[in-house]
């Protein structure tokens, strides 16, 4: 299981040094010191060095792992994007992210909540504990990876707003910010700014459902959707919406980009489905990169990515077939 | 500069793109990871089916410029234009095969079926096929008229490639665009003519 069951005695996860911090905290130290001294810089914004500090416990195992399947290394999975915002071939977001800024950094979180409002990145995550969560990813283009993300439950975020009865759905939406994100100045785009996906709200409270603010354990680098994202390990990459700015509880389902512009190619909830397949190719495999001359590496697709125990019950009685 | 002087520097500059592939893959073989990213099979095909259909449109390009800038010889390099195009089609089938499919044939039968883009992007190079087997003077001579009948195909051939390249993009339209409009230009100065030559005869 993904979720640890944690016995009474074990220490929370909050409880424990992290052994960086344990390892780096002189050399923290001295860096503050003389960061304050040359001036003072953000202490709150969330570099490497905000990471370190705060720690991290580490995630349960990758469940079901076969022996074959290793983490994708950190130059791949940084380096090969899907983030039309910066462009549309797999190297533009890691040629052209470093134009957005992320700090600040602030979500503003409307709709159906008790206690709406609008708060920086570093409030936001002042109260939540960091996590290691190594998950499959798998794009609706075929290809897959293996990422260890740092997070925290979706849940644990949502939570703070209170969220009233009548919250059925929850949509996230990227920035739009045009003069630094050149996908979206683009003549030839045919996507309507800003990215916004959504879910239901029993998925977004599932235990796997998080939010990431790192991986590998480093902050995320822009290309990988700094400063905020979402990741949803059991449903297709698009999902697991980047640069997160805007959070709305709402009553009925959001309109979610990729599903508005070609419902018939994108669902709404767009489970990994290896049954299901994409008008334009076959979902049966995927190829799990990297891969070589030599070898597209294709391995079987599993039924929502390999996390049908954990949340084959969130769709108990829909026809997969049809809601896909 | 002498005729075969000019073919030759103009099969070097077609060639290229293979000789810096071929480098490249070189390169990455020996420190992989270092050339290519995450999926280097993807990029190779991509890389190939984009130099198919930029000489493609070369290809049909110079009949129409050697008549705009009155160089009636520049129609001897034509062939060379189209088997180049052949050539990159061919690898770039032979990456899909390898590199994407795997060699595995079941997926190659159930792209084919299954996805309007292969199976158009497949047609285009069956087509093609004639067109390089009939390129040579001997094959020109032998079926006299209908050998430009036959070659008009490069037209459909031209729109299928496009149809390729706008049913597997995405969201990014600009390269797709960017052919379509290239093709209708060419086809439009095509029609144009005919109109010309039709009204000639008629009177």
């Amino acid at each position: 299981m993904h979720v640890r069951v944690r016995a009474k005695s074990d220490p929370k996860p909050s409880e424990i040094t992290g052994e960086r911090v344990y390892r780096s905290r002189r050399e923290f130290m001295a860096l503050a010191a003389s960061s304050v001294a040359l001036g003072g810089i953000n202490a709150l914004a969330l570099t490497e060095d905000w990471l370190e500090a705060r720690g991290f416990a580490d995630g349960p195992a990758f469940k079901g792992q076969d022996p074959g399947e290793e983490i994708t290394p950190f130059q791949y999975a940084s380096s090969y994007n899907n983030f039309y915002e910066f462009g549309t071939d797999k190297g533009d977001p890691a040629q052209y992210a470093g134009e957005m800024t992320v700090d600040p950094w602030s979500v503003e979180v409307t709709g159906e909540v008790a206690k709406p409002g609008r708060i920086a990145i570093e409030d936001l995550l002042a109260g939540v504990d960091l996590e290691e969560r190594i998950y499959r990813l798998r794009c609706v283009e075929a290809w897959s990876m293996v990422i260890p993300w740092i997070g925290f439950p979706v849940k644990r975020l949502l939570d703070r707003f209170e969220p009233t009865d009548s919250a059925k759905y929850v949509e996230f939406t990227t920035l739009h910010r045009p003069e630094e994100m050149r996908g979206q100045r683009s003549f030839f785009s045919s996507i309507d700014w800003p990215y916004v996906e959504g879910l239901r709200l029993d998925e977004a409270y599932h235990p796997l459902a998080i939010f990431a603010v790192g991986m590998y354990g480093k902050v995320l680098p822009n290309q990988n959707g700094a400063p905020l994202r979402l990741v949803l390990p059991w449903k297709y990459g698009f999902k697991s919406i980047k640069s997160i700015v805007g959070i709305r509880l709402m009553r009925r389902q959001p309109r979610t980009t990729w599903n508005v512009m070609a419902p018939d190619e994108y669902g709404f909830y767009a489970n990994v489905n290896p049954n299901v397949d994409h008008p334009r190719w076959s979902q049966k495999t995927e190829r799990r990169l990297p891969s070589s001359f030599f070898s597209p590496n294709r391995i079987d697709t599993m039924m929502f990515n390999g996390y049908a125990e954990e949340v084959a019950s969130l769709y108990a009685g829909m026809n997969l077939l049809r809601k896909y | 500069m002498k005729w075969a002087t000019a073919k030759a520097l103009l099969f070097a500059v077609l060639a290229s793109p293979l000789g810096v592939l071929a480098y490249d893959v070189y390169r990455e073989v020996l420190m992989p990871g270092t050339v290519f990213g995450a999926d280097p099979g993807e990029e190779i095909v991509r890389h190939m089916g984009e130099w198919a259909i930029r000489l493609l449109m070369a290809t049909l390009a110079v009949s129409p410029a050697s008549r705009l800038f009155k160089r009636p010889q520049w129609v001897r390099f034509r062939r060379m234009f189209g088997l180049f195009a052949f050539a990159y089609a061919v690898l770039h089938f032979i990456g899909y095969l390898g590199m994407l499919a795997g060699f595995d044939f079941g997926a190659v039968v159930d792209d084919f079926a299954k996805r309007p883009y292969i199976t158009v992007g497949i047609a285009a190079l069956v087509m093609l096929v004639p067109l390089a087997a009939t390129s040579t003077r001997g094959w020109q001579r032998r079926l006299r008229r209908n050998w430009r009948r036959l070659h008009r195909l490069a037209y459909v051939i031209g729109v299928l490639a496009c149809i390729h390249l706008w049913w597997l993009s995405k969201a990014g339209f600009g390269e797709a665009v960017l052919y379509t409009a290239i093709l209708i230009l060419l086809l439009g100065e095509r029609i144009a003519r005919m109109r010309v030559r039709i009204a000639a005869e008629a009177r």
